[in-house]
């Protein structure tokens, strides 16, 4: 045989080797349908932890669309790659899970596969929940196929179309995705082991803390802030960086009742984190909280602007009526907080005003200890405001009604401008007009 | 000084800039349909209509509503010719207290010019921001299905 | 009748260790009113319903020269319809058309004195003296007539506003009436319409007063609008006690439109032109108040306990000890409810005017004259020279911030003579002061013979007051927190058969033997009183989860059982008809073979105090087990509340007993700390929304014309209540005995 044909011949080989290769790696095998489970196969016992470990796990916020019945899919996910439909994870056999067997169960969380063996888009963290613990994955599979079955088909992804070539994810999983539980570190206490495990794992806080790059994985260092259907999340490094610096029990407390009174309210995504948080034990909060203050920069020295915010609310506490009640000084903001006043007096101060009840009996502290108000950002403070906080239909809520029919994007801007300097005591933002604008928009989507 | 246009007619007002519309429509104005429930935008007894959204007047200062339009329970119609939501009201005696009435009809008033055939589970998501104390809600839901165009008596 | 006369002339206490007193000029025959519910005494017992303390017919109808006719009621309009029926009443018998007649409700210078409108009284106390008043005045119309036309008054009939002779002459009732004296008492015996020749009772004459509220028509007192009207806000403190140490009022005063800060003790309220800026003014004289904490309240978590160990009158209201089978199986269980907000949607308002000595309240109160009474002790102003004038407000479901704010008005008013003051009261005011409906411990240990039968019954219930309505100056807030507070006196339990915590404690069902306590507490850490059905809400509830627990250790219909124990026909009727509507049987039939899973099915009955309406219901609901959501799907009730006057009227209050029942049972419950009441607003303390509304509730009329009419607005709370436990019960398996029912503990 000639040398050249050697060569093509062995060319070919390797390439149909890698080929072999790439596709068993990519392709992923079916696992056998089961029947669909019955209640009574599973244990009470199992059952309760899995409602913890669901919790845990938020499923609930994402596979529920709005009016949906729980678990049943259908909620829109806007990613930068386009929307995702959220699928049907209750036990009905054809439109859920329902004939999904344990092992299928298990590989869909640390690998990513469905069922069927298609890849899952990692929307679904999977890189997170592939480190939780095989107890509680069966835990949380007895629960999920305990629910109440609904017939549900999403609908269909409307994604970039490169993206809609799943293969592709076989390539994103070898960069993103670590299979399997990480051991303690014996270093740490029980306690932030067992946080880091809720963090890292189930609570998957890094996929909206973190912040994603080009192909959608989470960037380093962790937690440095994210952003995630039109909210910032902020960085969770700099919670000592806050006008009050955040302790460990103000964390727990913020995380299990969805308010701080110290920090305030839980709006956007994170108020539905909270509703499902309040599920979970207080051991657990608790060494999420320690977990997370563990990751802490150390707190920078008092800025002029923290200064001042924090003199502003001895002023405060002072109840000095002239300063808060009446057109009081305005800081940096100018005429446009002069304007902002006048709006919110008439339209915040019956919760957020100096003496209102919401404040003295409710407990609820002054917007100048809100993060949104002390962000860098405008962006929350806009949606907070265009979307208010809504109704949860359980027990104890927080609430806040919404403003995007009744105050402008000027007006908006305005009572912005005021909060930010006269309350929050922070140099102006810019734009604030523009980006409500732009943000009003988005959320028509 | 403040302008307000309401139910199509122009006001100028002298009053505080700050002030909720709910209390310039109850006493500059002297109308009594938007009423006040809680000043805090949990009730919806205030709901009035602001460029064809429900609001909260209580929360809505006059200074946001220069060159609006605000629309207001007066404005559909009168005991005498009742507009078609109010009719449909009256004849369920969708009332008990009547309190939060005029509130829940602004907001159903919005609902129907954006979709006149609205579902029951629509017309319920939809009044979710209204309270009623008296558990009128039954007439209430029924009122607003038979107004809608074409729903069956 | 209530005997404990209270000398009200001079009151001395200890409070916080100084000698206070507390003066009145009320005169001594005002004091013979000052009893349980406020009424006058019995002039003639033998007449009917308030005729009994009114027995004048022109103390209820008047007829002008020019024919007009005026109807008169003590009883005042709450939202439920009652000016629309007993205008109905009226016009039946008087045959004038509803539309012809002028009717005046609550006027301490206008009606009868007829206490308060409350426990469900209204038509059978006034609407059965207008019934006979009314036939009575009709008589004598027809009498009137017959004289000037020189006929027989048995040859006369009557149609809408005129006497009509058999030849066709007719003359008007102003006319008829010219020589006829109306100021006379009634007659025993009233010549009565026959029931089959109604033409307006027993129909749904719509709402007198809806048109108005629908098109942006003035109906509330908050819609008043006197000339030279200023506007008011109250600054409460911030818990039960507190004591005012320092206020800005001055700082205050400068603000724009302020007339007045008027500070006396812990009283604080401000005055200004304008409602707005009397609001801003309000902020910033509540931002600088600064206050002495009173005592703590109690730890929330174990609030029935705490109430069980307060010291308590205990009243046996029930000793049976008839002859019984052996108990084989005894049940105990306890039962309890939360402190309950009446939770008006429109907080208190009240307008009050001073005027050459004159003062005129414009309130929502249930009862004019007890407030009356109570204004002029506070003001030291002898009782003629007070006017209460009932306008109505938002529905109050008892007794709210509606007697407190009065007295703001009256106060206010007096610091600025000549000018009417509004007073509104704000959402967190309104919900932190008024007086809640009082949480309830009770317990119950039942048992069955060998044959499935009840053979004895021991219940006991621990309850604060239901009755803190003035009464003297001293129950009326801003009058306990004036530099010289007035002291409210004494709670008095309310005697059966209406009771208060014990109201339908006793139950309707044959039970041989059966002692029945109620430990009445009369001193307990939150203010309380009076809310639509009293006891009778956790009481239906213990009893009729009971009922069910015992029929299912029977192996019995739940149905069946009651039925078992129960003789009165009316009741046995209406038990039979919700079964029957509702499809009972089959329903039972289907989950017996084939439940589906989390939905459940319940039923309960209760005759309102044992001696107003029947109501008995089912209900059919579904449990979201991954949320604890409570989805009630469909409700048929049967009611017999006798001669209906207005079929939907009746039909509207029950479909909002039953949702507001719901409410109060599957979600309330008052959030209060040491610190004092922190459901400020309906964030703080939610109710049914839309949401959580039922899917379809269907209410069974049974009429029976002529009968005496039956207090029916408050019988639905305490057999939805029942009905909501036993179908929980149904669709988890699990039974639960501490309202509300609804929560994380319904997840599975």
């Amino acid at each position: 045989m000639k040398k050249k044909h050697r060569i093509w011949i062995g060319a070919t080989l390797a390439a149909i080797a890698v080929a072999a290769a790439a596709a068993a790696w990519v392709i992923q095998p079916a696992l056998a349908p089961v029947q669909a489970p019955s209640p009574d196969d599973f244990d009470s016992a199992s059952i309760a932890r899995g409602a913890r470990v669901v919790a845990q796990g938020d499923c609930m916020v994402c596979h529920t669309a709005a009016g949906g019945s729980p678990y049943a899919g259908g909620l829109p996910l806007r990613t930068p790659f386009g929307t995702i439909y959220t699928t049907n994870i209750t036990p009905d056999p054809a439109t859920g899970i329902g004939n999904w067997s344990l092992p299928a169960f298990t590989r869909a969380l640390r690998h990513g596969v469905a069922r069927d063996g298609h890849l899952l888009y990692p929307a679904f963290p999977y890189i997170h929940y592939t480190t939780m613990s095989t107890a509680d994955i069966d835990d949380a599979y007895a629960y999920l196929m305990t629910r109440t079955p609904v017939v549900a088909r999403a609908p269909d992804n409307e994604l970039l179309p490169p993206l809609r070539f799943r293969p592709f994810l076989a390539g994103w999983n070898l960069l993103y995705l670590r299979p399997g539980p990480v051991a303690d570190d014996p270093a740490q206490s029980r306690e932030w082991n067992r946080g880091r495990y809720l963090v890292d794992g189930a609570g998957h806080c890094a996929s909206c803390h973190s912040a994603l790059g080009p192909i959608g994985g989470e960037r380093s260092p962790a937690f440095s802030g994210g952003h995630i259907d039109g909210w910032d999340a902020p960085a969770l490094t700099a919670l000592l960086q806050a006008p009050k610096p955040w302790t460990r029990d103000q964390l727990a407390v913020y995380l299990r009742h969805g308010w701080s009174p110290e920090h305030g309210a839980a709006a956007g995504p994170m108020a539905p984190v909270t509703h499902s948080l309040a599920q979970v034990s207080e051991a657990d909060t608790d060494a999420i909280a320690t977990y997370i203050m563990s990751l802490q920069k150390p707190a920078a020295a008092p800025t002029i602007a923290t200064r001042s915010a924090m003199a502003a609310t001895s002023v405060i506490a002072k109840g000095d009526p002239a300063a808060a009640i009446t057109r009081p000084s305005t800081g940096d903001g100018g005429a446009l907080a002069t304007k902002g006043a006048a709006l919110f007096a008439g339209a915040c101060a019956s919760c957020h005003g100096v003496g209102a009840a919401m404040m003295s009996a409710g407990g609820r502290p002054s917007l100048a200890f809100s993060t949104a108000v002390s962000s860098d950002r405008p962006d929350n403070l806009i949606q907070i405001v265009l979307n208010g906080v809504p109704w949860a239909h359980t027990g104890q809520t927080t609430f806040m009604p919404p403003f995007s029919a009744s105050l402008t994007d000027a007006q908006i801007a305005a009572v912005a401008a005021y909060v930010r300097s006269d309350i929050g005591r922070r140099p102006a933002w810019n734009n604030v007009e523009r980006r409500t604008a732009d943000i009003r928009k988005e959320n028509q989507q | 000084m403040s302008t307000l246009t309401v139910n199509g007619v122009r006001h100028t007002l002298d009053i505080d800039p700050s002030t909720p519309l709910l209390y310039a429509l109850r006493n500059q104005l002297e109308m009594n349909g938007a009423k006040f429930g809680c000043g805090m935008g949990q009730c919806g007894a205030c709901t009035v209509l602001l460029d064809g959204q429900p609001v909260f007047g209580c929360l809505t200062p006059v200074a946001a509503c220069e060159g609006r339009q605000v629309r207001t329970i007066g404005g559909l119609g009168s005991a005498d010719k009742p507009g078609k939501l109010q009719a449909s009201f009256i004849k369920h005696q969708a009332a008990q207290c009547g309190y939060c009435i005029a509130g829940m009809v602004m907001r159903a008033q919005s609902l129907l010019e954006q979709h006149p055939h609205p579902t029951e589970a629509q017309i319920r998501t939809h009044m979710e921001p209204n309270l009623c104390r008296c558990g009128t809600h039954m007439r209430i839901i029924a009122a607003i299905k038979e107004a809608a165009e074409g729903s069956k008596p | 009748m209530n005997d404990n006369i209270i000398d009200l002339r001079r009151r001395a206490v200890l409070s916080a260790g100084a000698l206070v007193l507390g003066f009145t000029l009320l005169p001594r025959r005002a004091l013979a009113e000052f009893n349980g519910m406020g009424v006058p005494p019995i002039a003639n017992k033998d007449l009917a319903g308030s005729l009994q303390r009114t027995p004048m017919l022109d103390a209820w109808i008047r007829i002008a020269p020019d024919g007009k006719v005026t109807v008169f009621t003590g009883k005042v309009e709450l939202g439920t319809g009652v000016r629309t029926a007993l205008l109905q009443v009226a016009a039946e018998q008087l045959d004038v058309a509803p539309a012809a007649i002028h009717f005046i409700t609550g006027d301490t210078a206008l009606t009868p004195n007829e206490g308060f409108t409350a426990g469900s009284h209204t038509m059978a106390d006034s609407g059965t003296a207008l019934l006979n008043a009314a036939a009575q005045v009709r008589a004598l119309v027809v009498q009137g007539a017959a004289a000037q036309l020189k006929l027989d008054a048995a040859t006369l009939r009557t149609s809408n506003g005129l006497v009509i002779a058999p030849d066709g002459r007719t003359m008007h009732y102003g006319a008829a009436v010219r020589a006829i004296d109306l100021h006379r008492a009634a007659q025993v015996k009233s010549p009565l319409k026959p029931a089959r020749d109604y033409t307006v009772i027993g129909h749904s004459l719509p709402r007198v007063d809806i048109p108005a509220k629908l098109t942006g028509g003035a109906a509330y007192v908050q819609d008043m609008r006197l000339p030279g009207m200023v506007h008011a806000r109250v600054v409460r403190p911030p818990a039960y006690g507190a004591r005012l140490l320092s206020a800005d009022a001055a700082a205050v005063r400068q603000m724009p439109g302020v007339l007045k800060v008027h500070v006396d003790g812990n009283y604080l309220a401000v005055i200004a032109s304008d409602e707005w800026q009397a609001i801003q003014a309000m902020r910033t004289l509540s931002a600088s108040a600064r206050w002495q904490r009173g005592p703590a309240l109690p730890s929330p978590d174990n609030i029935h306990a705490t109430l069980r160990a307060l010291p308590s009158q205990d009243i046996v209201v029930e000793d049976k000890k008839g002859p019984a089978g052996k108990a084989v199986f005894t049940l105990k269980r306890r039962y309890t409810k939360q402190y309950v907000l009446h939770g008006s949607i429109g907080p208190s308002c009240s307008v009050a005017l001073l005027e050459q000595g004159s003062m005129t309240v414009w309130t929502h109160t249930q009862g004019v004259y007890p407030l009356r009474a109570a204004l002029a002790e506070m003001l030291s102003m002898p009782l003629d020279d007070v006017r209460c004038i009932h306008t109505e407000s938002a529905g109050c479901y008892g007794q709210n911030g509606a007697d407190d704010v009065a007295a703001d008005a009256a106060l206010l008013a007096r610091a600025m003579p000549g000018r009417p003051v509004r007073v509104q009261l704000m959402r967190d005011q309104e919900n932190q002061w008024e007086p809640y409906a009082p949480a309830m411990s009770t317990q119950l240990a039942a048992s069955l013979d060998a044959s499935g039968t009840i053979c004895d019954w021991q219940y006991e219930l621990w309850s604060g007051s239901h009755n803190e309505r003035p009464g003297n100056a001293g129950k009326l807030i801003p009058a306990q927190l004036l530099a010289r507070p007035f002291i409210p006196s004494p709670s008095q339990p309310m005697p059966m058969p209406e009771g208060g915590g014990d109201r339908n404690a006793i139950p309707l069902y044959t039970l041989p033997r059966a002692k029945i306590i109620n430990h009445f507490l009369p001193v307990t850490p939150l203010r309380t009183s009076a809310m639509r059905s009293l006891g009778a809400h956790i009481n239906l509830f213990a009893i009729e989860s009971m009922m069910d627990e015992l029929a299912a250790a029977a192996r019995t219909d739940p149905v069946e059982f009651r039925l078992r124990h129960m003789q009165d026909p009316r009741a046995r009727e209406v038990i039979e008809r919700a079964a029957r509507e509702f499809g009972w049987r089959q329903r039972r039939q289907q989950y017996q073979h084939q439940r589906r899973p989390d939905h459940g099915i319940g039923f309960a009955f209760g005759q309102y105090k044992n001696i107003m309406a029947y109501v008995a219901l089912a209900v059919e609901v579904r449990i979201e087990r991954s949320t604890g959501a409570v989805h009630i799907l469909r409700v048929t009730a049967a009611v017999d509340c006798g001669q209906g006057v207005n079929p939907d009227g009746i039909r509207n209050q029950i479909e909002g007993g039953i949702l507001q029942s719901s409410s109060w049972t599957l979600y309330e419950q008052l959030q209060f700390s040491p610190d004092g009441v922190t459901s400020v607003d309906w964030a703080s303390y939610p109710i049914m929304r839309y949401s959580n509304v039922p899917g379809k509730v269907d209410v069974v009329l049974i009429d029976r014309p002529g009968a005496p009419f039956l207090g029916v607005a408050e019988a639905a709370q305490g057999p939805m209540a029942g009905a909501l436990g036993n179908a929980l019960a149904d669709a988890t398996g699990k039974r639960w005995f501490d309202l509300p029912l609804a929560g994380p503990q319904l997840m599975r």
